[in-house]
């Protein structure tokens, strides 16, 4: 089976976040910009699907501007087949992309898709139920544990009070969350490797989908800073303060 | 221009959540309804037509909902959305997973996660872990809206609507519920005690954490970790607290060996009152904490729970 694995261009988890002093939005310019992370968590899904002798070919996806092809090679050097770069400058809105991966899936015909529950720029947590939903499918999401069947698949999902499993007709959606796995770094060989396997460029039109976004930002601010207060020296004033000054035990 | 609020429930138990997205939900103007999708929630839906300001409770009990299955709950929401304007949840992990759906064939973009009503068709976000704040404004169509709970009031009690049971949608038949393992515990749930202490990489282990359920027991407060806790298998996820854990507001949140990551900090930096023990004094916790202590916390822990014992907890 194939397995379809859309990644995205994001702001490097280490980084410090700056708002724009116009309050147009992030400042990215000279940032490291990476694979958002629960991406990766996919990848490494999909691959370790691939070795197991499940999938037989992964595809990595991703919607962005040209350097996003940067992020689909990670995902090739660390085991993916193939990528498709859907090239656009525009900031698309989850349900812009998920109608972009739709289209792609109806060309593909992959059984499983596997995405990041969220990336951490817009922190959504939208597109992965989207595409299913825009495609009849069932979905899994917040991923913990997954056990593929040839015709459905077990999913040990995060949820607020703990674990549940759900039993999912395949095709489906799946999206991870932190500890479905840890994801490998790529070897040098495998990042040479990867540069020869074939990226196709295409565009949100060759889809037939608009992505002018749905939503306007109006604009973006810090948020309220809180200020460091005060050190205690005892765990007797400490608790002194929280019951007298605070009020809060 | 009515808008549809999904009550966050357990068949037996409307939960605090719902409370917080009906108080969302009467700042956007018009009448509220709550729609409760559950197997034997009648108890449920009584609580929810208590609430102030709701004006009528939908009540679709029926077995394909006793899990709010997504596939399930989209075509139920969907069958009901032609009335409403606006269609609100809980950004509970219950109603992320759901109201993508419903946006998604509504053809309209979700707002996630909002944490303030500015109008009523403009609202803020976090963003970037919360380290920016975006106001957007929604565009034509539905809005379909998830709520960050811990930064809206609860909206009271006192309130008399009338509940409508509603039949069952079409079951699309893609996935079944197979089972749950829930955290058993008697204490407050992390999303709405009113103290919270969480453990962090410091704890060193699993075991370490009874030296917090001890504190937690005498405060009545709810055992929470950091990530880092978490991934090193110390106590199980639903403890996680931040980015992509829980976000907590409680009165009290005590910080006990964490270091204070931003994923950390965007998950409890809503709290009233930050207290912080650990030993690192350049650890950026402290410059969000209100009350500092460097110390190892494998003395300061134990000594709190002498204190806190001759202070009469």
């Amino acid at each position: 089976m194939k397995v379809l694995v859309p990644v995205k261009r994001v702001i490097d988890y280490n980084v410090k976040v700056r708002v724009k002093a116009d309050q147009t939005g992030v400042d990215l310019a000279n940032v490291k910009m990476s694979m958002n992370p629960f991406d990766e968590i996919s990848v490494e899904e999909a691959v370790r699907l691939k070795e197991k002798g499940k999938a037989t070919e992964v595809i990595a996806v991703s919607v962005g501007p040209q350097q996003a092809s940067e992020t689909i090679r990670t995902a090739l050097a660390m085991g993916a087949d193939r990528g498709i770069l859907v090239k656009t400058d525009a900031e698309v809105e989850p349900l812009a992309v998920a109608k972009i991966l739709k289209a792609i899936v109806d060309e593909e015909k992959p059984s499983l898709v596997i995405t990041g529950k969220q990336a951490i720029d817009d922190d959504s947590n939208q597109t992965g139920q989207m595409l299913a939903a825009l495609l009849g499918w069932p979905q899994g999401t917040f991923a913990h544990k997954l056990e593929l069947g040839d015709a459905d698949a077990k999913i040990e999902r995060e949820i607020d009070g703990g674990l549940q499993t759900v039993d999912v007709k395949l095709p489906a959606v799946m999206t991870v969350d932190l500890r479905l796995n840890e994801p490998r770094y790529a070897s040098l060989p495998n990042i040479m490797k990867a540069k020869k396997k074939p990226i196709a460029e295409k565009a949100p039109a060759d889809y037939g989908v608009d992505v002018a976004p749905k939503l306007k930002t109006l604009k973006v601010t810090e948020p309220e800073k809180r200020k460091a207060g005060v050190k205690v020296k005892t765990v007797a004033e400490l608790l002194d303060k929280l019951k007298n000054e605070a009020g809060v035990i | 221009m009515a808008s549809l609020v999904i009550a966050e429930h357990d068949n037996k138990v409307l939960k605090e959540a719902t409370a917080k997205v009906v108080t969302a939900a009467s700042q956007l103007g018009g009448p509220v309804h709550v729609l409760v999708a559950g197997q034997g929630a009648q108890g449920v839906a009584e609580a929810a037509a208590k609430l102030q300001g709701v004006e009528k409770v939908l009540l679709a009990d029926d077995a394909l909902y006793a899990k709010m299955v997504a596939e399930t709950m989209e075509t139920l929401i969907l069958s009901l959305a032609g009335k409403y304007d606006a269609i609100l949840a809980p950004a509970t992990t219950n109603g992320k997973n759901y109201m993508p759906r419903v946006a998604a064939k509504l053809d309209v973009a979700q707002i996630s996660e909002i944490i303030k009503v500015v109008s009523a068709d403009t609202f803020e976000r976090p963003i970037y872990a919360g380290n920016a704040i975006a106001t957007v404004q929604a565009g034509a169509g539905k809005k379909v809206i998830t709520v960050r709970t811990t930064t809206f009031k609860t909206a009271g009690e006192g309130g008399s609507a009338g509940v409508e049971k509603i039949g069952a949608a079409s079951d699309p038949g893609l996935s079944k519920f197979v089972g749950e393992e829930l955290s058993k515990s008697e204490r407050p749930e992390l999303t709405s005690a009113k103290i919270v202490i969480s453990g962090g990489r410091g704890m060193q282990s699993g075991e370490n954490f009874h030296m917090l359920d001890k504190i937690a027991d005498k405060l009545h407060a709810a055992v929470g970790a950091s990530r880092a806790a978490v991934d090193a298998g110390f106590v199980p996820n639903d403890y996680q607290v931040g980015q992509t854990g829980k976000v907590v507001a409680p009165e009290l949140y005590i910080a006990v060996g964490i270091s204070g990551a931003i994923q950390h900090l965007a998950g409890m930096k809503d709290s009233k009152v930050i207290a912080a023990i650990n030993k690192d004094e350049e650890a950026p916790i402290f410059q969000v904490a209100d009350y500092g202590l460097v110390a190892d916390l494998f003395k300061a822990v134990p000594e709190m729970e002498e204190e806190l014992t001759k202070l009469g907890y």
